[in-house]
């Protein structure tokens, strides 16, 4: 009966809707002018939405007077800029409000605000993260113009995206290159889940399979025959992730985070155990080709969270890729040499490769269950 | 797609205009001077939505005080026309906005939310998710009657409609049917049946007889019968202020060329921008000096709105640029992109309007083969198609 009588209320709004445009929606317009650590800002926000916020009428009349916006001037500033934040988070710019005053835009009046903020420094990129009225209506949108050393740039922000970086001070390319490249050499470097992927591949490369002997390795005959065996594994994960990378980085393909770090910390397993129980030797190209697909998409996310400059996207995504690489190369020609000449002791089979093999497993393990169960 | 790529090109250009389009700022000197007018205070209306509001603030978590909210939201946005309440409503659903296992009530507002900003398909993904679980929920079956038919999906939204009769009033269930049957073909028996129903059926509220009014309003109007204006009259008076009604009803009185009528009706709906859109076609019938404003002010809202990314508003920007902007070249991507979400009455027409005017043989043909699929009668537009291929100018 209850559900009946709720249906018969609700009869009266499912009659042909009205779209959506018979009224503009909420917006604001938020300008920012970047000078050095002083950002000027002017924001255009309706009186309607300050109303339904903070209640402007203070007589109930239906009409906003100026004397009604004026008293609350002071509520209105701390309301809407509890709400903007220019700057980092951990060093937001403080701002204070230098005027009040009122403009009439398509669809009614708004109170304009404006303000200075001034950061620690002049930031080469400025993040704004804006968070007015979503609360209260998620259909809110604000409109930011930035303007910075002559030039204007735009942005929309809404519920789903509040906080945009934007680059204001381009650096010169070459700068730029050096500094993605910088940023790749970093991560495999402190990468631990991608370097201890590869040494698992690497680490059988100064052994062959024995069948002879009771033991199921013995030293590899040739530095030669060892050299092209890590050029190959080498190359085929370069290829994969780099593939991968480059597919995500430009958007055609995303997968879910949680699925991607716990694929790759099971790659990392899987690669370790193949040392212990041998199923793949020859082909181990093909192990670090198929997981290297994988990795890449980890090397996209790392990408993601530095900021992708949308104009100068490619000279990010090789200098990136080419810094990965190279921290990889620095990572072979460590382990190499050593590990070729210690190939033929018992210390090499026992320690770095068996007790090595089974103990990145382990680590790796641990990885997983914390990654695909989110502990 | 054309939506996407007109939205995005149009949406970064507008933004400057728009951000960059108001007058100077002002310091106000008078305190007593009145900035804002807040439409809708001191009602009924206003009053109950304001004890739901504190009702539901003191505990936001219960869906039996955040539903009445929503939907007495919902309601506002329809009478103030002012898309806010959607957003409000949105907000009071919160914690059930994003839930694909929200309870039922949820769904059914969250759809009609979606379905009122074209996002049609995701209404009916809710809607479908509700007749799953009570096969029997009118509410759910009439939404999705009503999303379908403007979709132009009339076969699925039809078999809303016939199991309407089972579980509504039958007057809801003969409203549902004569919106389809009117524009696929069978009008006449569509205008009689629901004639008849609205006088004889019992359980005929106020809303059903607005709503019932207003179709019949609107079919006349189609069919070129001059009882339109008595339709739309008992739908004003049964209804109150309706966004919607009114503009069906300044259409048909544009079409009819009384224009003053229009302007009398909607002289002061300025705040509405599909009214305004009305009254500037009928300033500009009359020669009126009000005219270039009302263009004006129009002009700077679709530019607000591109800023903003919204695509809702193609229907109207395509008339807009047709019919006040004198540039059936800008009207007709719009009309196209429309097209591809809404397929009532209106939008064939306003694109068969700018595809005439351009010479489109593309999109004269797709209007040619919906006439020809749906056998949608409409006076005016088949004098405007003519039975022939594309008028050469």
């Amino acid at each position: 009966m209850s559900r009946w009588l709720l249906s018969v209320a609700l009869w009266a709004f499912v009659w042909p809707m009205m779209p959506a445009d018979a009224h503009k929606p909420s917006d604001s317009y938020l300008t920012l002018r970047v000078d050095g650590e002083r950002i000027e800002g002017q924001w255009d926000i309706a009186l309607r939405d300050l109303d339904f916020a903070l209640g402007l009428d203070a007589n109930g009349d239906g009409d906003i007077t100026w004397g009604e916006v004026k008293a609350k001037h002071t509520e209105i500033a701390a309301y809407a800029l509890a709400r903007l934040r220019l700057g980092p988070s951990n060093a937001p710019c403080p701002t204070q409000v230098s005027e009040h005053l009122i403009d009439d835009h398509s669809d009614g009046a708004y109170a304009v605000m404006r303000f200075v903020a001034t950061c620690a420094a002049a930031p080469k990129a400025l993040s704004v993260d804006y968070r007015l009225l979503f609360d209260l209506d998620p259909q809110h949108r604000g409109l930011l113009r930035l303007e910075y050393e002559g030039k204007t740039r735009a942005g929309i922000f809404s519920v789903d995206l509040p906080e945009q970086k934007f680059t204001l001070s381009e650096l010169p390319k070459w700068q730029q290159f050096l500094d993605y490249g910088n940023e790749g050499v970093w991560h495999i470097w402190t990468g631990f889940d991608h370097i201890l992927f590869l040494l698992s591949l690497l680490l059988p490369a100064v052994l062959v399979r024995s069948h002879t002997s009771g033991r199921r390795w013995a030293a590899a005959a040739s530095f030669r025959v060892t050299f092209w065996d890590v050029v190959k594994v080498v190359t085929a994960f370069t290829l994969a992730h780099s593939i991968t990378l480059s597919l995500a980085a430009l958007g055609v393909v995303t997968l879910p985070s949680r699925l991607v770090e716990s694929a790759i910390a099971l790659s990392v397993v899987l690669a370790a155990l193949n040392n212990l129980w041998p199923v793949v030797y020859e082909k181990r190209w093909v192990i670090a080709f198929c997981f290297g697909l994988i990795h890449g998409f980890g090397f996209a996310s790392v990408l993601a969270d530095l900021g992708l400059p949308q104009e100068s996207l490619l000279i990010a995504l090789v200098a990136f890729n080419l810094g990965v690489e190279l921290g990889q190369l620095v990572i072979v020609s460590v382990f190499l040499p050593i590990a070729f000449a210690l190939r033929a002791s018992a210390f090499y089979w026992r320690v770095p490769f068996t007790g090595g093999s089974g103990a990145i497993a382990l680590v790796a393990m641990l990885w997983l269950v914390q990654r695909a169960f989110n502990l | 797609m054309i939506g996407a790529v007109l939205c995005c090109a149009s949406a970064i250009a507008s933004l400057f205009i728009a951000v960059g389009a108001s007058a100077a700022p002002y310091l106000p000197t008078d305190d007593a001077q009145v900035l804002e007018h807040l439409p809708g205070r001191n009602t009924t209306q206003y009053r109950e939505l304001k004890a739901l509001q504190s009702a539901a603030a003191r505990q936001p978590e219960d869906l039996s005080r955040a539903a009445p909210l929503a939907a007495a939201y919902i309601r506002a946005s329809r009478t103030e026309g002012d898309p806010r309440f959607l957003g409000y409503a949105q907000a009071a659903l919160g914690l059930w906005w994003k839930d694909p296992n929200a309870p039922t009530q949820a769904l059914v507002l969250r759809a009609t939310i979606l379905q009122s900003s074209h996002q049609f398909d995701a209404a009916v993904a809710d809607l479908d998710r509700v007749s799953q679980r009570e096969p029997r929920n009118a509410q759910a079956a009439l939404t999705r009657a009503t999303v379908l038919t403007v979709q132009g999906k009339y076969a699925q939204a039809r078999k809303d409609c016939d199991h309407l009769f089972a579980m509504a009033p039958q007057i809801y269930a003969t409203i549902c049917v004569a919106a389809i049957d009117s524009v696929t073909g069978k009008s006449a028996a569509a205008y009689e049946s629901l004639q008849q129903a609205l006088t004889s059926l019992p359980r005929t509220d106020g809303t059903a007889l607005a709503w019932g009014e207003t179709l019949l309003g609107e079919i006349a109007h189609r069919r070129n019968d001059p009882a339109a204006e008595r339709h739309f009259r008992a739908a004003m008076n049964a209804a109150g202020r309706d966004i919607y009604l009114l503009g069906a009803y300044a259409d048909w009185l544009l079409d009819q060329r009384r224009p003053a009528d229009v302007v009398a009706l909607l002289q002061n709906e300025t705040r509405v921008d599909a009214l305004l859109l009305r009254l500037a076609l009928a300033q500009k019938m009359l020669n009126r000096p009000e005219a270039a404003a009302s263009i004006e002010t129009l002009r700077a809202r679709f530019d607000a709105s591109h800023a903003r990314g919204d695509t809702v508003h193609q229907r109207e920007n395509a008339r807009f640029e047709f019919a006040l902007g004198n540039d059936p070249r800008s009207a007709l991507p719009y009309a196209l992109a429309n097209w591809q979400v809404q397929r009532e009455p209106a939008d064939i027409r306003i694109l068969a309007e700018a595809a005439v005017a351009t010479n489109d043989v593309a999109g004269f043909a797709q209007v040619k083969r919906w006439l020809a699929e749906t056998r949608l009668e409409y006076g005016a537009l088949t004098v405007l198609v003519g039975s022939g291929e594309v008028p050469a100018k």
